[in-house]
């Protein structure tokens, strides 16, 4: 068993965004969608943390902070949204929501 | 009050007038608008009397007075005032103005006197002398020019009067047009002026022009533009044809505007512009041409006509042509006393024929009227006066001023005058068969019609015209008579001198000439028309020149073809073809061209999410790739 580079940190976090994008491209389900994205933001947050530590510069680690605030922030947001589309549609599939178009 | 608040009265009151019976016309009643419409017209009359007694001397040496009212256009390098001014001529003109149009304001009472629309009529009757006296008095050309479109619109105004014609509409309009093309002329000719002279004023532009040489081509260019302004009020050749269509208009209307002072204003202009036409003979030769030109022409137009205001109209038209002839021989004064004659005579045949017209219930062809003597005493007399004076039969006026400028043609060349002669006697002829055919021969008055004498308010004004008509010629007397030429030494010092040079022993030999001419062209009328009255046949009876003459030698005709036929197809190629297809095509084009993209780039905008996401996934991996390998 060898140390864990970074490079390791690199492998994880580009196939943790992969199926985050995986998620949001192929699954209809909006919440599922939501997910992905959360998946994307945790794997950039992954790569900041590890860089930050191989380098021994503090500042990646407050960068990390704040993208989970603002995650967490749009999360709110967006599940506000999506409730209140879900009660004129009766449904959580991404399709359903073509109405918004102009 | 000085004599220039009195010149600013003289028409400022016919504008009150046209101000009050226009705007009051409804309220006042027909009757009230007219006697006010008269009353204004007679006082201009009263203050350019008193003026004129005032002045006997015609200003002594100087040539009048002039003054500023406001300034009008201080633009630039151009400071135009609106000045008045008054010298001897417009002295003259603003008198038989205001004097024969306040005899025809007071027989309009009577004529109009069952016209819905008679405050209306008097309204632009007012504003017409009001325009013709600001023509007049005018002291620089852009003044001048207001009047001379202002008496063009109110010749528009009333020759439409009874607008509910379609016919009439179109000679009111056919009248402006041609004026139009003549004021299009007109107002190069000031734009000239005003390049060469830098002002419009009378003074400035004659005083810097009296130091240029003779035959300096920019003054010929400047007046032979003027000239065309003239052609086309004055009815000259080629633009006369709007004058005998112009005939529509109330008759009243046809004896003060297309007879007595408007279709005189070009006469005027160019005796007024006289120091600059004195510097360009080739223009007085163009003058004297199309002048001579016009009386001969109008004249044969005249000889077969049916409608007594036309024969009437293309008389006009013929007289305004000698007035020319006068003045392209230099003899400025001598034209302007045929002006001031034929205005009393020519509004007196008009105002006649609207007296007969008003008799017969409106009947216009001569063919229908005959024998009206013992019913239309009155008319008649003033009539036949009216016929004796333009034919030119002492001691009536026509004579005197006919014969003058005949001999001032003749000094210049006898070809001109024998030509003149000519015209003269084709006068003689066609007014005669006018008297004769309607008040002697037999009567073809229609069943049912009972021709009577008009009421006073028509009969005095034919009178005083009468009576103008006999008198006038006594002003100007040529020197042979050796009484004193009042007219001629009134206006020399704004007209120029002229002197005869002929030998009396020639001049008695012109004179009686011209007598024997109009004798013998009314004792031809009387043969041909008389007792045994053969009345004009119908159309196709008309044979040669005869039926030439009586389609008016098919001139609107030409006209028609030639230029108004192309304007319209012009016109219409421009609206349809070219405005459609060119301007429309452009613009549809172009919105074509976008509502075409716009399909286009419609597609991508599906409203599918999963799509939008995944096209912008595809971005963000080109735009990494193209940043990793670039």
């Amino acid at each position: 068993m060898g140390t864990i580079t970074l490079d390791h940190y690199v492998y994880l976090a580009t196939a943790l965004f992969s199926v985050g994008v995986a998620g949001v491209l192929i699954r209809r389900n909006i919440l599922v969608m939501f997910m992905g994205i959360e998946l994307m933001l945790n794997a950039v947050n992954i790569l900041l943390a590890a860089t930050s530590a191989f380098r021994g510069d503090s500042s990646g680690q407050v960068f990390v902070f704040f993208i989970m605030l603002v995650a967490a922030a749009e999360i709110a947001v967006g599940l506000a949204i999506l409730t209140t589309i879900y009660r004129n549609t009766r449904s959580i599939d991404i399709k359903h929501y073509n109405r918004l178009k102009g | 009050m000085n004599d220039f608040a009195i010149l600013c009265l003289i028409p400022a009151l016919p504008l009150l007038g046209f101000v009050v019976t226009g705007l009051f016309g409804k309220h006042l009643g027909r009757m009230l608008s007219g006697w006010l419409a008269t009353l204004a017209t007679a006082a201009s009359f009263g203050l350019a009397l008193a003026l004129f007694i005032a002045h006997p001397d015609g200003f002594g040496a100087g040539a009048g007075f002039d003054g500023k009212l406001f300034d009008w256009l201080p633009v630039a390098g151009l400071n135009l005032s609106f000045g008045l001014q008054l010298d001897p001529l417009s002295l003259m003109m603003t008198l038989v103005v205001t004097g024969v149009g306040a005899l025809i304001h007071l027989y309009s009472i009577g004529y109009m006197h069952d016209d819905s629309g008679a405050s209306r009529f008097f309204s632009f009757m007012n504003l017409f002398i009001f325009s013709m006296l600001v023509l007049v008095l005018a002291d620089n050309y852009a003044v001048m020019f207001v009047g001379w479109e202002g008496v063009g619109l109110c010749s528009y105004l009333l020759i439409g009067f009874w607008f509910t014609r379609d016919e009439y509409n179109a000679a009111a309009v056919k009248a402006f047009v041609m004026n139009r093309i003549g004021d299009l002329g007109f107002l190069l000719g000031l734009f000239a002026m005003f390049t060469t002279f830098g002002s419009l004023s009378f003074g400035t532009v004659f005083g810097k022009a009296a130091g240029m040489a003779s035959g300096t081509p920019v003054l010929t260019l400047i007046t032979i533009l003027l000239f065309v302004g003239a052609m086309g009020k004055s009815a000259q050749i080629p633009l006369y044809t709007w004058l005998p269509d112009a005939m529509a208009g109330p008759t009243p209307v046809s004896a003060l505007i297309h007879a007595a002072t408007m279709v005189t204003a070009g006469v005027y202009m160019v005796i007024r512009s006289h120091v600059l036409y004195d510097l360009a003979p080739a223009s007085l030769a163009l003058i004297a041409i199309v002048g001579l030109a016009t009386a001969v022409w109008a004249a044969l137009i005249a000889l077969t006509q049916r409608d007594i205001k036309k024969v009437l109209a293309y008389s006009t038209v013929s007289q305004l042509g000698y007035m020319f002839l006068a003045l392209g021989v230099g003899a400025y004064s001598t034209g302007y006393f045929h002006v001031f004659t034929h205005a009393f005579f020519k509004a007196l045949l008009f105002l006649g024929a609207g007296s007969v017209i008003h008799a017969l219930a409106g009947e216009q062809d001569i063919r229908k009227m005959g024998a009206l003597r013992k019913k239309l005493p009155i008319t008649y007399l003033t009539f036949l006066v009216a016929t004796l004076a333009i034919s030119g039969i002492p001691p009536f006026a026509g004579f005197f001023s006919k014969d003058s400028i005949l001999a001032a043609a003749f000094e210049r060349s006898p070809i001109l005058w024998a030509i003149g002669v000519f015209a003269a006697f084709l006068t003689a002829f066609y007014m005669g068969r006018l008297l004769v055919l309607v008040f002697h021969s037999s009567s073809r008055v229609k069943e049912g019609v009972h021709p009577h004498e008009s009421p006073w308010t028509m009969t005095v004004p034919l009178v005083l015209l009468a009576v103008g008509s006999i008198g006038s010629g006594f002003l100007g007397m040529p020197a042979v008579f050796g009484l004193p030429n009042f007219i001629s030494d009134f206006l020399a010092p704004a007209a120029g001198a002229y002197e005869s040079h002929l030998g009396s022993g020639t001049e008695w030999l012109l004179m009686a000439i011209s007598v024997v001419v109009a004798l013998a062209g009314f004792g031809l009328a009387a043969w041909r028309y008389g007792p045994k009255a053969v009345v004009p046949g119908e159309d196709v009876d008309m044979k040669g020149p005869a039926r030439w003459s009586l389609v008016k030698f098919r001139v609107d005709e030409l006209y028609e073809a030639v230029i108004v036929k192309p304007l319209f197809a012009l016109s219409s190629w421009v609206s349809g073809t070219a405005n459609d297809r060119g301007v429309d095509g452009l613009v549809r084009g172009g919105a074509g061209l976008f509502s075409g993209i716009g399909r286009l780039v419609r597609r991508l905008q599906t409203g599918n999410t999963v799509f939008y996401l995944f096209a912008m996934t595809l971005g963000v991996i080109v735009i990494a790739a193209i940043a990793a390998l670039g």
